[in-house]
């Protein structure tokens, strides 16, 4: 098997496969990530079957956490198969932090988080205010912390950072290009089960300072395609919505429930409506600078 | 490198000297032994366990992190479990005869070694036989439902299995397995199940756990008597906890009316084997292994560092080897015919 190891924010992982390409593509994007010693996590990317080695080779996604009837990918699309494997060994074995379904980002210490359906825009939304990046303004400036996984620390109630690649898919690769124009992209994996998608690599001081916490400040619910509009969102419907987006909110029992509820108890919450993704950015600090 | 690690005797060895990670003099465990280890005993369910076991010791910060992890995860299990257990009472209310916790349920409710971090997935309780209808009745009025809709499935529990089909709760998605006797029909040994009800103990909860010599006898006949050993390491864990306590407990002629009662309901056999499986795997090495023990231990390690399943044809065997326990050969073949005709 070929190995790599590697640690995002708090978790580490170690990525084995029969494939000497998927790693090597992992390799390069995660060249800027630290190297771990002993991983929390293992993902295995092997053959279906003996037969299948040499048949239509195909490769199955397995690790610690398996689902039993995951649909195994073609050996081209090994890069994905290995980042989808990372996030089940997430959603279903994390237990130090509290995971939300969410992408966020920081500035001056504090945290956005950002949660909705899948095609809502909150992964491209965090990718584009952490690519806006400006360094004679740091202080004006986004954080990327996550496009899939928003961590919330139990004990301090802060936003842990867990700068994955970021996963575009469809049309937001395109967008991205456009954005993040210098940004490092791994290959295209066009006819995926979800479509195109192609990663980005997050901006270096993601990646650098990523071990650096945040205090959460405003949560949103975004919506791509309707009409602008921001509308109040009760705290019982955030807190029902989050129990929902969070993969280990069970699991963690009585720690859970305390996080969740001392969350959404002092984080303002707005639910809000866009077209494009500048009038989105733009609806951004608008809340951030009455909300925060 | 984790290359070297082609089988789980580190994960054995560990549990029978936990002390040996550390060990100055056996130079202890480097990172990918760590990694083996971790690896290896999650995917065998013994995760909680080995933290339970090297708890104390000063070990890497990345290993007392993951630990640290599954002592919580074991306590939610805990809990997880007795509180099934307790709706399980809850929906009995009405029901006065004694209803058994059995495996890692009734270790919990009972406190015994073998609780200690240990996983629990479904909660397995026994009844007499003859109020099967009424216990099923009592529980889906509870909330609890089939899941298997398969008329043939459920057909062939009722006929020949040693337990109802499984059945599910609506709102908690836990599942319970009510069982009648401790092994299928349709297999050779005869337990005495409304002796081992008749004998279980009482727990201040009212439900009730079969007694020690009880207990691991059932935990042989599963481990030995019937399924194909998938997860066996678990199971031997148990049963070296169980017989260590049957010992401590220095009960007057206590491993006497083990042997004699195992030796009447025809699971002499399974519990000898426990006994040396479990001392050689775990406690005190010391014992002669048969040819056929040899490929128990063989089946029971085929799990790498990479957490990989290894010696496809020894599990290929116990799998069919565990067909064969439960049901003669003419009906394994009709049984398996319906179910290659539906695709499984």
């Amino acid at each position: 098997m070929h190995e790599f190891r590697v640690i995002i924010g708090p978790a580490s992982f170690r990525l084995l496969s029969r494939w000497a390409k998927p790693l090597d593509q992992m390799r390069a994007l995660y060249a800027g990530y630290p190297q771990a010693d002993i991983a929390d996590f293992t993902v295995r990317l092997e053959e279906v079957s003996l037969l299948r080695r040499f048949i239509r080779p195909s490769a199955a996604i397995n690790g610690d956490y398996m689902l039993p009837d995951a649909a195994p990918l073609p050996v081209s699309q090994g890069l994905l198969g290995l980042e989808m494997g990372m996030n089940l060994q997430m959603a279903l074995g994390w237990r130090r932090q509290l995971i939300l379904h969410a992408s966020a980002a920081a500035r001056g210490g504090k945290s956005l988080i950002m949660t909705g359906e899948s095609g809502s825009g909150k992964s491209t939304l965090s990718a584009m205010l952490g690519f806006k990046h400006d360094d004679t303004k740091p202080q004006d400036s986004w954080r990327f912390l996550g496009d899939e996984f928003a961590l919330i620390d139990p004990e301090s109630g802060e936003s842990v950072g867990y700068p994955r690649l970021i996963s575009l898919k469809n049309q937001a690769i395109a967008a991205m290009q456009a954005a993040a124009p210098d940004g490092k992209f791994g290959p295209l994996m066009p006819g995926t089960p979800k479509g195109d998608i192609r990663h980005l690599v997050p901006p270096v001081e993601a990646v650098s300072a990523m071990e650096k916490r945040a205090r959460p400040a405003l949560i949103l619910f975004p919506r791509f395609g309707h009409e602008r509009a921001i509308r109040d969102m009760p705290p019982s419907e955030v807190f029902i919505r989050l129990t929902q987006a969070s993969t280990n909110y069970v699991a963690l029992g009585e720690a859970g429930f305390q996080a969740l509820s001392h969350l959404v108890e002092t984080v303002p919450a707005r639910a809000i409506d866009y077209r494009s993704g500048e009038e989105a950015m733009e609806m951004v600090e608008q809340l951030w600078t009455e909300l925060r | 490198m984790t290359a070297a690690y082609n089988n789980a005797q580190i994960l054995i060895d560990v549990l029978r000297d936990p002390e040996s990670v550390s060990s100055i003099d056996g130079g202890g465990l480097d990172a990918g032994g760590w990694t083996a280890l971790i690896t290896i005993a999650r995917a065998e369910q013994l995760l909680g366990t080995l933290a339970a076991r090297v708890k104390g010791q000063q070990l890497p910060d990345a290993v007392s992190a993951i630990l640290d992890d599954a002592e919580k995860n074991a306590g939610y299990q805990r809990k997880t479990a007795l509180w099934e257990a307790d709706r399980a009472k809850a929906a009995l209310a009405d029901y006065d005869r004694p209803i058994a916790l059995m495996k890692g349920t009734a270790y919990h409710a009972a406190n015994l070694l073998a609780a200690q971090g240990r996983h629990v997935g479904d909660l397995d309780i026994m009844v007499a036989e003859d109020d099967l209808p009424q216990v099923e009745k009592a529980l889906m009025a509870a909330g609890w439902e089939w899941v298997k809709e398969d008329e043939y499935d459920d057909a062939y529990y009722r006929d020949y299995m040693h337990e109802l089909p499984p059945l599910i709760h609506q709102e908690r998605d836990r599942m319970i397995d009510v069982h009648h006797t401790i092994l299928p029909k349709t297999a050779k040994p005869s337990p005495d199940p409304a002796a081992m009800l008749a004998r279980a103990e009482r727990l201040d909860s009212g439900l009730y756990v079969f007694e020690p010599a009880d207990r691991i006898i059932h935990s042989a006949a599963h481990l030995f008597a019937d399924g194909d050993l998938a997860g066996g390491l678990r199971n031997l864990w148990d049963l070296f906890c169980l017989l260590k306590e049957l010992d401590d407990s220095k009960a007057a002629q206590a491993s006497a009316v083990l042997s004699s009662r195992a030796e009447e309901y025809g699971l002499g056999a399974a519990v000898q084997r426990a006994i040396r499986l479990s001392q050689y795997c775990y406690g005190n090495r010391n014992v002669s292994l048969s040819f056929a023990d040899r490929l128990y231990i063989r089946r029971l390690l085929a799990r790498n560092g990479y957490g990989q399943q290894t010696r496809k044809l020894t599990r290929l065997a116990f799998y069919i080897r565990s067909h064969w326990l439960r049901m003669p050969p003419l009906m394994l073949a009709r049984h398996l015919w319906t179910k290659w005709r539906k695709g499984h």
